[in-house]
């Protein structure tokens, strides 16, 4: 038999992989191996993650990896779960890694209807807001007012607001995380580890030549994200919605810094006007006013 | 030798697809609806609501997702399959290659229908032929009996350690999914021996792989390489496959080609398909007539069987390769395959392109261009309007 585009993982000493200096990816893969387990097989579809976990000549992974075509990640694992069961295999965890363009855009029905279905699968979208792995050009999880090369007078139209879309199908559990809040992450993991059906993490994941910025500055920005009230942690268990973390404390527009500060260390946005800065500001205050009726109902 | 007196069913082509992927008990099967497949999904789901299969069954929302999801339980160690036909199988089309390009046993069926645009819900091979370059087994039934004994042969050819392919069992839209004829079916036991549960699976936990990664341009050009080669071994295989098969059921099977009074000879028709059944009746018509026909039936379209082509038809006198699918801008498809398989031998090959979006063909046709052939008067292309 001559299936030669399976490899093994390369041997332990060789700890490199293809991310650019300052990418989140492999850190985050790393906790999810660690919180998930050894018995996790990973689908991945075309993005930067796949260049990320090797080419034939070898794998920076300890779990098995199925690369996936664009927009077939939720349905390749959708199989894979129910053979893995068909088997008697009880408890592995079968866990799609993909980018916000293979989950918003190409692969959304794809994902929709896995969630639909309440699949036993582990829906992760590690959100870098562009199509990066093709050289950041807009997808439907940019949001408004970036640059990317096919934005160059930045982006139109606002962000798909996914976590939420996804809990409109009233799956078991959906959540968001950012690599700066590891715990949060970690502890999200862990519950999502133990629920059966459908469960999706969004991720914000930072992406130094994509967004911008020095690649030194990773962490800080992911953590401005959520301190600035953009990224609000929170998780949404059998339709209850909770939020998370330093995120608990966001309600109150005083505890939250201010918007512009976490925009300015980004090149994407360094064209923005004043007036465009409120906008988004703005934006994000609504936000967090749903978040409140969320909250009370 | 001895052979049981065989279960004889009534059964339409979608039913008998059917019943012979029960035998083969799939573990995961994938369905979305698209005329003129749909009846053979839905008698699968009865069967796995009934208990009668032991199944999972991914009611999916796309054709794409479709082979996706049994392409991952595939992976997984599963026997998997799926159907579809034309629209579906081109939205399916890029998962086709991923299969083929990995190289899992996966069976789907194609009941072939013309491709919109015009809207057509009727029978030509356009869906079918378009995947040829797709690294997958392709065999073509004429009949329901055919389509039966195929689809159960299918597997074995897809999970045979020296091939490991995907293979697309096509059959004609309504003309068989839809006409019910007499079927000797085997029996479970028969099949179970026949079929032994399948061995394949890349997802080990204790020893974990990563399938389907880059691969520089060296090492792409061998898998690919490896897969020509595959394809290569799989003529073999499947006509040893087939013999073994004719000795359980006790009828003739043929190998990668069926020849119809070929032997002796002049003139030849080459079909795939259902409508070689009207193609030997008007052989029989000619040769009533005084003239020599014979026929060549294209079971297996890849591996393009071009030594046995080559072999049938190397002394023919004429050679007319009737076609239900264009490649607009070159030709009838099949046309173009047996005349590569004749290149430097001095024999006429002329191209019937008919049937299109269900055109009407009968052996009339197949006469009166046959006729005309004798006569001198066929031109090299024709189509019957
Ligand atoms: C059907 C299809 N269209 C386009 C591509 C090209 N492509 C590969 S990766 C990619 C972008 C992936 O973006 P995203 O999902 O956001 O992941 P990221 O690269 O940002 O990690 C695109 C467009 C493809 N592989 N398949
Ligand atoms: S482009 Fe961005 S997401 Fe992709 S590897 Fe580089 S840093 Fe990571």
């Amino acid at each position: 038999m001559s299936l030669i585009t399976q490899v093994k993982r390369i041997p332990k000493f060789y700890r490199g992989n293809a991310a650019c200096p300052g990418c989140p990816i492999p850190r985050e893969l790393d906790i999810l191996i660690e919180e998930l387990g050894e018995k996790t097989v990973l689908v991945v579809p075309a993005s930067c993650s796949t260049v990320i976990l090797g080419d034939t000549s070898g794998m920076p992974a300890t779990v098995p990896v199925v690369h996936s075509a664009f927009a077939a990640s939720a349905a390749i694992a959708s199989g894979i779960v129910r053979a893995l069961r068909m088997r008697g295999d009880k408890d592995a965890i079968v866990t799609v890694w993909a980018g916000d363009g293979a989950t918003g855009d190409i692969g959304f029905a794809t994902l929709s209807g896995a969630a639909e279905r309440n699949e036993d699968i582990l829906y992760i979208c590690y959100d870098n807001e562009a199509y990066m792995n093709t050289g950041i050009q807009r997808s439907g999880l940019t949001p408004k007012g970036a640059w990317t090369t096919t934005t160059p007078e930045g982006k139109r139209e606002v962000k798909k607001p996914l976590p939420f879309i996804i809990a409109e199908h009233k799956v078991p559990y959906v959540a968001t995380a950012s690599i700066a809040y590891i715990y949060d992450y970690e502890a999200k993991m862990r519950k999502a580890k133990q629920i059966r059906g459908f469960r999706y993490i969004h991720l914000l994941s930072p992406c130094p030549p994509g967004w911008r910025f020095d690649s030194s500055l990773t962490i800080e920005i992911a953590k401005l994200a959520v301190e600035t009230g953009v990224w609000p942690l929170f998780e949404i268990e059998n339709g209850e919605f909770r939020l998370t973390s330093v995120s608990k404390t966001l309600l109150d527009k005083k505890n939250r810094k201010a918007v512009a500060e976490y925009l300015k260390l980004q090149g994407r946005f360094n064209k923005l006007t004043e007036e465009q800065i409120k906008e988004i500001e703005e934006s994000i205050d609504e936000m967090w006013e749903q978040i409140k009726e969320m909250i009370k109902k | 030798m001895q052979v049981l007196k065989r279960k004889v069913l009534a059964l339409v082509g979608n039913h008998a697809v059917a019943y012979a992927v029960k035998q083969a008990k799939p573990k995961v099967l994938a369905v979305f609806p698209i005329t003129p497949q749909t009846t053979m999904l839905e008698k699968l789901a009865e069967y796995i609501s009934s208990g009668e299969l032991k199944a999972e069954l991914v009611r999916i929302e796309s054709e794409h997702s479709a082979l996706a999801s049994i392409y991952g339980a595939a992976l997984a160690g599963a026997r998997v399959f799926t159907a579809t036909s034309s629209q579906g199988l081109l939205y399916m089309t890029e998962m086709i290659y991923w299969a083929g390009g990995q190289r899992v046993p996966i069976v789907a069926a194609v009941a072939t229908r013309a491709i919109a645009e015009p809207w057509s819900i009727w029978d030509d091979h356009q869906d079918f032929v378009s995947k040829r370059d797709a690294i997958w087994i392709q065999i073509m039934a004429e009949n329901v009996q055919e389509a039966y004994d195929m689809t159960i042969q299918a597997f074995r050819i897809s999970e045979d350690e020296r091939v490991i392919l995907p293979v697309m069992m096509g059959f004609d839209g309504f003309i068989l999914t839809h006409t019910m004829e007499r079927v000797e079916v085997l029996e479970d036991y028969e099949v179970d021996s026949f079929l032994p549960p399948r061995q394949f699976n890349l997802i080990d936990f204790s020893d974990p792989v990563g399938v389907g990664p880059i691969a520089q341009p060296d090492e792409y050009m061998k898998i690919k390489f490896e897969a020509m080669k595959a394809m290569e071994r799989a003529k073999g295989v499947i006509e040893e496959i087939m013999r073994e098969y004719e000795k359980i059921s006790g009828r003739k099977q043929y190998g990668l080609v069926e020849c119809y009074k070929c032997e002796d000879a002049k003139y030849a028709f080459v079909t795939m398909g259902a409508w070689s059944g009207d193609a030997k009746v008007a052989v029989d018509r000619l040769r009533d007539q005084g003239i020599e026909a014979g026929l060549l039936k294209i079971r297996v379209f890849r591996p393009f069987p071009k030594e046995k082509v080559e072999e049938y038809l190397r002394s023919m006198k004429g050679v007319i390769v009737f076609d239900r699918a264009v490649s607009f801008g070159s030709g009838g498809i099949l046309a173009n395959e047996v005349k590569s398989s004749l290149y430097g031998l001095e024999v006429p090959v002329y191209n019937v392109v008919a049937g299109l979006g269900g055109k009407d063909v009968r052996p009339l046709h197949f006469q009166k261009v046959m006729e005309d052939l004798v006569e001198g008067k066929l031109e090299e292309e024709r189509w019957l309007l």
